[in-house]
């Protein structure tokens, strides 16, 4: 797979997670595209924590409305039936467990599922934006992302990078399977069967317990 | 009063060292005609509170760029490089918040809140020298409100009463800005007589609003 068709892998298995008329936001970057997967018969509220719920597709270039963007700041569209607000409403909707998902990526995740995704210290300071009240917030957390970055182990003991949450992430969704956090820890529950068991675990620092691998879904 | 006076004479009052809120979120709802209007008028030493740092062409990006801040609060500055240039060579002192954060502390300042409690930021950076509360066995950082100088909002419609409607997604922070400056001033991108708007749909309330520039 090419990176391309890595990150539609993972978006389409993430998108298996979505449940018939939740709320949902969706990080920038590959989270984005698991709007593009969303299973048949199944409605979702996306939101956009920069004032509204609704989030539709990108416009047409004739159907541009200069005054929506999403959150990364591209133009987007509002579906019938949608609504704009402030941000305080936006981030009570966030802080106060009214968004049922969020699927965000992340730069490290631990066995405790710690999570650090807003800064490099001296590199790379974007800042957390809306990702901490997300991870707060949200009802369930998943990290989509690629399992290593080139190589690196992304999935550690611990985190060594500023957290942006600690203990928030429920479920960690790479090309190489997916991984549930437990309170005793990381349990591989699902696999791309082009991996095999150890070699998912040579690319991933902290212990796996892989006493129940099913095949991933796809 | 006459609540409608020029961008000129809007931008006159604000001085050097100032503290000055900017409503939009990546310049979207952002009142760019007013940050033009600073950026020629040059004022100094400005501390800016705004969703994020624009970019360095749009938003409150060009006061960056034009070496106008000193501080700025914010919860993102990804898109605007000179933003993070300026920071890393200690230039500018930069406050990383997280936006639900920063927009609480922005409410309380402008609600007469002494602050707000959030689990947002626990365990990580942000709570660092901070006071936590607990509550029935739950812990909250306590967010100190903000307040500033001024507020620069971006309406979409505004009625000479300073009413404000806003278009798609540009509200974002401006609703809550209006309540927290000791000067608040709105940019009409499109401006109305009163009684034009439907009382019914007013968003931000014009009792909150001094000042109304024209686009």
């Amino acid at each position: 797979m090419d990176k391309d068709q890595m990150q539609d892998f993972i978006a389409k298995r993430v998108a298996k997670e979505l449940c018939h008329n939740s709320v949902v936001n969706l990080g920038i970057g590959l989270p984005t595209r698991v709007a593009n997967f969303v299973p048949e018969g199944i409605t979702v509220h996306f939101q956009s924590e920069n004032g509204f719920v609704g989030l539709g597709p990108t416009p047409a270039p004739e159907d541009i409305d200069p005054n929506i963007i999403n959150a990364g700041g591209q133009l987007v569209t509002i579906l019938p039936g949608g609504m704009f607000f402030d941000s305080a409403t936006s981030f009570g909707i966030i802080r106060g467990g009214h968004v049922d998902l969020t699927v965000l990526g992340a730069l490290q995740v631990d066995a405790k599922g710690n999570i650090a995704n807003y800064m490099i210290p001296g590199k790379l300071v974007p800042g957390m934006g809306g990702a901490m009240d997300l991870l707060s917030g949200a009802k369930k957390v998943i990290v989509a992302m690629e399992h290593t970055a080139k190589g690196v182990a992304k999935i550690l003991k611990e985190c060594n990078l500023p957290l942006t949450a600690v203990s928030a992430v429920n479920l960690i969704i790479t090309e190489m399977g997916v991984i549930e956090v437990k309170s005793d820890g990381l349990h591989l529950i699902e696999i791309n069967p082009e991996y095999t068991i150890a070699q998912v675990q040579e690319a991933t620092e902290a212990q796996l317990n892989t006493d129940n691998v099913a095949e991933m879904k796809s | 009063m006459d609540k409608l006076i020029s961008i000129e004479q809007a931008v006159a009052k604000v001085q050097n060292g100032a503290t000055v809120m900017f409503g939009g979120f990546m310049a979207n709802g952002t009142a760019e005609g007013v940050v033009d209007a600073l950026v020629a008028r040059n004022v100094q030493n400005l501390t800016i509170i705004c969703n994020d740092s624009g970019y360095i062409d749009r938003g409150v990006g060009k006061l960056i760029v034009n070496k106008q801040c000193v501080k700025l609060i914010t919860s993102h500055i990804g898109l605007n490089k000179e933003t993070g240039r300026q920071m890393t060579a200690g230039e500018l002192e930069v406050v990383l918040t997280p936006q639900g954060t920063l927009v609480e502390q922005i409410r309380a300042g402008g609600y007469g809140l002494g602050g707000v409690l959030t689990r947002t930021g626990i365990g990580t950076l942000v709570a660092e020298g901070k006071q936590t509360v607990d509550v029935d066995g739950v812990i909250y950082l306590l967010e100190k409100p903000l307040r500033a100088d001024f507020a620069i909002l971006g309406g979409s419609k505004v009625d000479k009463a300073g009413n404000i409607t806003y278009k798609g997604s540009t509200n974002n922070f401006n609703n809550i800005m209006a309540t927290a400056a000791d000067v608040v001033i709105v940019e009409a991108e499109e401006l109305l007589e009163i009684g034009e708007i439907d009382p019914n749909v007013v968003i931000t309330p014009g009792i909150f609003i001094d000042y109304i520039v024209q686009k």
